[in-house]
């Protein structure tokens, strides 16, 4: 027996074991029970329109997609998929936010040293910062263009007219995500940026001073500003933009779907 | 008249067979139209009696009030209807569904029937008829509701397509071209990070991030109580809520929304105007600068675009 031949053997014996757990995984009892009928991804799936239906109905996705949509919904150049996208950079931008959560420290001393660190001394570090950043920026541009799309098929039209109250409240609440999260790095750019513009809600006649000093937690940006708009930005202002996130995609269904062609 | 399954007409068939103590083929062809109606022994036929009557004596037939049927018999609902004589002490007789409707027939809104489906069709009688047996089970009128459902559910006939894969493969297509777009953006593009926040050294000029450098643009013009305050939260917040209130024209065609979308427009063309105007038309102490004289003045794309000033 040739040395060939038992490498060639060996190989072939593993193979075999592989395939024959992959395949005993895929078609036992464990995926059988992970995976609910209809799943394209169980064994056996079949293209048939009652699987189809099976994919939606079946599974966590019945949440957020009936069935069946409107054929003229499916277009890209309908909805151009911008509340889609703005609801998926949410979620990249949770993925890599909680990634940059593990390395930042929101005090006036480890703020900036823990960002200055993400790009040299931590993996990938600089691609999870950048991504989060650019990824905010443009949610708020993705959160703009849907908010026009939906005006210039004027969708907002009854029965929608409560999602379109709906989506500005997102809108606000989009705007303050970034802006809360634009003074963490405690940075020159951060720090001023943030004067600048808790200077602007000042201006809000009466109660202007107030809303001012509740927002930077004193007369001027602090620490204790950097701790209140964290804790705003990773858990309240997310917590709150959820909701209001499910309560939209709730009643673009219960209204009907996505509106009609012009 | 709506197509009846054959297994419901049968087993209708077969209890009113039952019930009059006929064969179930005389019965079933009569229901199919194929023979002609047996006349009915008057003293076997229910004589039907809406629950809200308060039940009157057998004798009183003439005086029940007219079934909840519309006026026209040929429109009537049930599928299985039978012309009965009436009893001797009638004077006329009176069209009456006799047996539970197999299936209930639609009524067309605009139809026969005035919007109106009956619950049940009233089938009791007021005398146990002959040949019924112990425990066959009658039906009642319980209440005559519009043939209308709890949800608005608009039955206009919609051209859908299954959400997967049409709508799917859509999504994800346009999920992986983002990741990929940000993934690009993010390598070649290095976020920024100035020196450590110092209270002592303000940067001149400040600026807001750029979705409120539109506002900052327009502090520069107006006085701040409008540009800060009136303009952002009543106009942008308040007023932008009541759009769907204050547009109370119906239509979505762009040609009868001619004010709409030219006052949108505007603000589109406004906002992004004072925009590019702080973004890059602002310089020390925010006055106005050319970006290819002066540089550009815009620390968030500090290391894209750099115009050599600053
Ligand atoms: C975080 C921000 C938001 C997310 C993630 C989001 C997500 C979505 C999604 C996924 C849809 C389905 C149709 C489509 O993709 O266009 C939708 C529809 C809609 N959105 Fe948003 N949206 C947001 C903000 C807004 C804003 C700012 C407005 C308006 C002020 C708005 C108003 C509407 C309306 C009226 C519809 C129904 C449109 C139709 O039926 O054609 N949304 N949104």
């Amino acid at each position: 027996m040739s040395a060939r031949n038992g490498i060639h053997g060996l190989l072939t014996k593993a193979r075999t074991h592989a395939t024959d757990m992959v395949g005993r995984m895929w078609s036992g009892q464990f995926m059988d029970s992970m995976l609910r009928p209809g799943s394209p991804f169980k064994k056996g799936y079949t293209d048939t329109p009652r699987n189809r239906s099976y994919v939606i109905m079946n599974n966590v996705l019945y949440h957020l997609h009936p069935v069946k949509v409107k054929r003229h919904g499916v277009k890209l150049s309908y909805t151009l998929c911008l509340g889609g996208l703005s609801f998926f950079l949410f979620i990249l931008l949770t993925v890599t936010g909680i990634f940059l959560m593990f390395y930042y420290a929101p005090t006036a001393e480890r703020a900036y040293i823990d960002v200055q660190a993400l790009s040299t001394d931590i993996a990938f570090g600089s691609l999870m910062r950048n991504m989060h950043r650019w990824g905010a920026h443009l949610m708020v541009l993705t959160v703009f263009l849907h908010m026009s799309r939906v005006f210039y098929h004027g969708a907002y039209k009854p029965p929608r007219e409560f999602n379109w109250v709906v989506g500005v409240i997102l809108l606000l609440l989009t705007l303050l995500l970034s802006f809360t999260g634009y003074l963490l790095p405690w940075d020159q750019l951060a720090l001023w940026a943030v004067t600048v513009g808790t200077n602007m809600a000042g201006f809000v006649p009466v109660i202007g001073a107030q809303v001012k000093f509740a927002l930077l937690g004193g007369v001027e940006v602090t620490a204790g500003t950097l701790l209140r708009w964290y804790v705003l930005h990773v858990l309240f202002l997310p917590f709150i933009i959820v909701i209001f996130l499910a309560v939209h995609f709730w009643r673009v269904r219960k209204d009907g779907g996505i509106s009609g062609p012009l | 008249m709506p197509e009846i399954p054959e297994e419901l007409l049968r087993r209708s068939a077969e209890a009113k067979a039952k019930a009059l103590g006929l064969p179930v083929e005389q019965i079933l062809a009569e229901m199919r139209g194929e023979a002609p109606a047996t006349a009915v022994p008057a003293e076997s036929v229910d004589v039907p009696r809406p629950a809200f009557v308060p039940s009157p004596p057998p004798p009183s037939v003439p005086e029940i009030p007219p079934e909840p049927q519309p006026p026209d018999p040929a429109s009537a609902p049930p599928p299985v209807t039978t012309v009965v004589e009436s009893p001797p002490a009638a004077e006329e007789p009176a069209p009456v569904a006799e047996e539970p409707a197999p299936a209930a027939p639609e009524v067309p809104e605009n139809g026969a029937g005035n919007g109106r489906l009956a619950a049940t069709v009233s089938v009791r009688p007021s005398v146990p008829p002959a040949g019924v047996p112990e425990g066959v089970r009658h039906q009642r009128l319980l209440t005559v509701v519009k043939a209308r459902a709890i949800q608005q559910v608009k039955a206009d006939p919609t051209d859908k397509v299954n959400t997967w894969p049409h709508l799917m493969i859509a999504e994800f297509t346009a999920l992986l071209a983002m990741t990929a777009f940000l993934l690009v953006l993010s390598t070649i593009l290095q976020a920024p990070l100035l020196e450590a926040a110092n209270f002592n050294a303000t940067p001149n000029p400040s600026k807001a991030p750029w979705y409120f450098l539109g506002l900052q643009e327009m502090l520069s013009y107006f006085d701040p109580q409008i540009a800060g305050v009136t303009v952002p939260t009543v106009i942008g917040i308040v007023g932008f809520m009541m759009i769907p209130y204050i547009d109370r024209n119906p239509s979505t065609r762009p040609s009868d929304r001619k004010l709409a979308i030219m006052l949108f427009t505007i603000f589109l063309a406004g906002s992004a105007t004072l925009t590019i105007l702080g973004v890059l038309f602002r310089g020390p102490g925010f006055n106005f600068a050319y970006p290819w004289v002066d540089g550009v003045f815009f620390d968030d794309l500090k290391d894209w675009v750099d115009f050599g000033g600053h």
